[in-house]
């Protein structure tokens, strides 16, 4: 993760703030910054989305393809994470730097689309066993400002609503070999309902308390921070701890009640309406 | 805890807001700005093809005969004189090495920093191994820029009790270019902070302390809790600092002090909203030009 070098002062001062629930830039420990989201930004993908959360900026393009299911799930189509982190986001990313956090955060994302109720896969299914459609989702790192896992899912929840899978009728001929026909209306299309997507939402502990939405200085500060992966409905599909520091068992257990119950649904109901950001 | 959701608005260019009435003329790398000859080049111009072409990006300035283009982002370029705040990077043999946000890192030398008690005598073996004990990788210090290699890269001093490590507070960085040139850049707003404005784009918000350490030079940094006022105050300013910044405002410790006064009415956490944001600066903004004018 890209760090920034902080003096001792500096740090205490933080962690004196934050057990005053009054962080550095105002904010108290379970503000969000501003968000700002916008889709339908990569015209040659099937959806895109673009999030900005205060410095980190993250650029999500997904793409349908049609291939064959996987053995155990023939009924089903799947999706595939692939994360970027650019080298203009910190120059740690330089080459190969960036590719351990990559492949962290894809098993992270790995893990909690894992189950059967975030994203309806028999939906993309077109024959069983034969053809399905294959979600490729691409997230790229354009910088790095901190709380980079809540801004990926955001961004990853956006760009799957606005995928646009055109939708496939299946010709099976006298001989019994199958044609697949593509519809010429560009309109024509399927949507996949994000409803059940989940958000996840870092806690990042911080002396005593836990702070969400950590800008970089703050996760200097903090040891231990817990991943929870959460729906709208409340319902926690992954949790995960990161960090060289430890968590007590009770501290996890206030973490999740509190404040992942408080944020679950305010952060799970968007893109609630459909809606884009308009540029000129 | 609730979370504001809005619909989406198109996004607003920062010059429809600024409502100049004479238009500059920006150029970017590459741009013509002139075929007359009759014309001096100045920074970031050159010469191309019997026309004057810019270098940078930026507002074209003219001052007589002479024409430059003054860049809107770059990196701080040392002058004698320059009060910077900067990080400690390395600590080598008889210096440390310093970022202050320009093309090369800095140089403290050791003989340019004041022992603490303000001793002046000849620096020995056992300084240059005590170094990491004054100054350590990560530690913030204000210091003053003391010659400029050839290269560009800045040697600083701390050679005054003013100069040293520094303790609590918040650090904020803004573009270099934004930051005016004025006798002072050390700040005791009224507000309870005090800020220290550097050259190179590092602006240093601490709490004021109640009485000042002659003796101490400043090394030995004050741990204890900073009161909730002061920590409200701190934040507010670096909230301010950063509207104007984001409005490409010249940072002064009048316009730093007029934005604060603007933000009193607002939350602290609600003046980084866009529209907020926006009202205090242009209140800021007509209350500098009723102070000229």
């Amino acid at each position: 993760m890209a760090s920034v070098a902080l003096s001792e002062a500096e740090k205490v001062y933080i962690v004196h703030g934050v057990q005053e629930d009054l962080r550095v830039d105002g904010r108290g420990c379970e503000d969000y910054r501003c968000v700002e989201v916008e889709t339908d930004v990569v015209s040659n993908t099937s959806g895109s989305a673009r999030v900005k959360l205060g410095h980190t900026d993250i650029l999500v393009g997904v793409k349908a393809e049609m291939g064959t299911p996987k053995l155990e799930k023939p009924n089903e189509g799947y999706l595939e994470f692939f994360v970027d982190c650019s080298a203009n986001a910190t120059p740690e990313f330089e080459g190969r730097g960036g590719d351990d956090l990559g492949t962290e955060i894809a098993n992270t994302l790995y893990r909690i689309f894992n189950n059967k109720s975030s994203v309806d896969l028999k939906s993309l299914c077109i024959s069983p066993r034969e053809h399905c459609w294959i979600l490729y989702v691409d997230v790229l790192l354009l910088e790095c400002g901190g709380n980079l896992f809540d801004a990926i899912s955001i961004a990853v929840k956006a760009a799957l609503f606005n995928t646009r899978i055109p939708k496939v009728r299946v010709l099976e001929d006298e001989e019994g070999s199958k044609d697949i026909e593509l519809s010429d209306d560009p309109y024509d299309c399927i949507r996949l309902s994000v409803e059940n997507v989940p958000c996840i939402v870092t806690l990042c502990k911080i002396g005593y308390r836990h702070v969400v939405d950590a800008t970089l200085q703050e996760e200097a500060c903090s040891l231990a921070s817990l991943l929870v992966s959460v729906t709208s409905k409340g319902v926690v599909t992954c949790m995960r701890k990161v960090g060289k520091g430890s968590l007590d068992p009770e501290s996890i257990f206030e973490m999740m009640e509190g404040s992942s119950a408080r944020l679950a649904a305010p952060l799970g109901h968007f893109p609630a309406a459909p809606y884009q950001l308009v540029t000129d | 805890m609730a979370m504001e959701m809005r619909l989406p608005v198109p996004r607003k260019p920062v010059s429809e807001s600024l409502g100049r009435e004479t238009k500059k003329h920006l150029v970017v790398p590459g741009d013509t700005i002139t075929t007359d000859t009759g014309f001096m080049r100045g920074h970031g111009t050159y010469m191309g093809e019997e026309k004057l072409i810019a270098s940078v990006a930026g507002p074209v300035e003219r001052v007589n005969k002479l024409i430059c283009v003054k860049a809107l982002k770059t990196r701080y370029n040392g002058e004698v004189g320059d009060i910077v705040v900067g990080r400690i990077t390395e600590v080598q043999q008889k210096r440390w090495k310093v970022e202050t946000n320009s093309r090369l890192d800095s140089v403290l030398l050791l003989s340019s920093m004041n022992l603490p008690g303000g001793e002046l005598r000849r620096r020995s073996a056992e300084d240059e191994l005590a170094m990491r004990g004054f100054l350590q990788e990560g530690d913030l210090i204000s210091a003053e820029v003391q010659a400029v290699f050839s290269d560009g890269a800045v040697s600083l001093h701390t050679r005054s009790l003013k100069y040293g490590k520094l303790g609590q507070g918040v650090l904020v960085q803004v573009p270099p270019s934004l930051v005016k040139r004025q006798k002072t850049h050390f700040h005791d707003l009224p507000c309870g902070a005090s800020v220290i404005l550097g050259n190179n784009g590092f602006i240093w918000i601490y709490p004021t302390p109640e009485h000042k350490e002659e003796d101490a030079g400043g090394f030995i940094a004050n741990l204890e809790p900073v009161s909730l006022a002061d920590r409200e105050v701190i934040s507010r300013l670096r909230n301010c600092i950063v509207s104007l910044v984001t409005q490409r405002m010249l940072l002064y410790d009048t316009s730093i002090l007029y934005c604060y006064e603007a933000s009193l009415p607002h939350q602290i956490k609600d003046i980084l909203k866009p529209e907020v944001m926006e009202e205090i600066v242009m209140e800021t903004r007509q209350r500098l030009l009723e102070q000229e004018g």
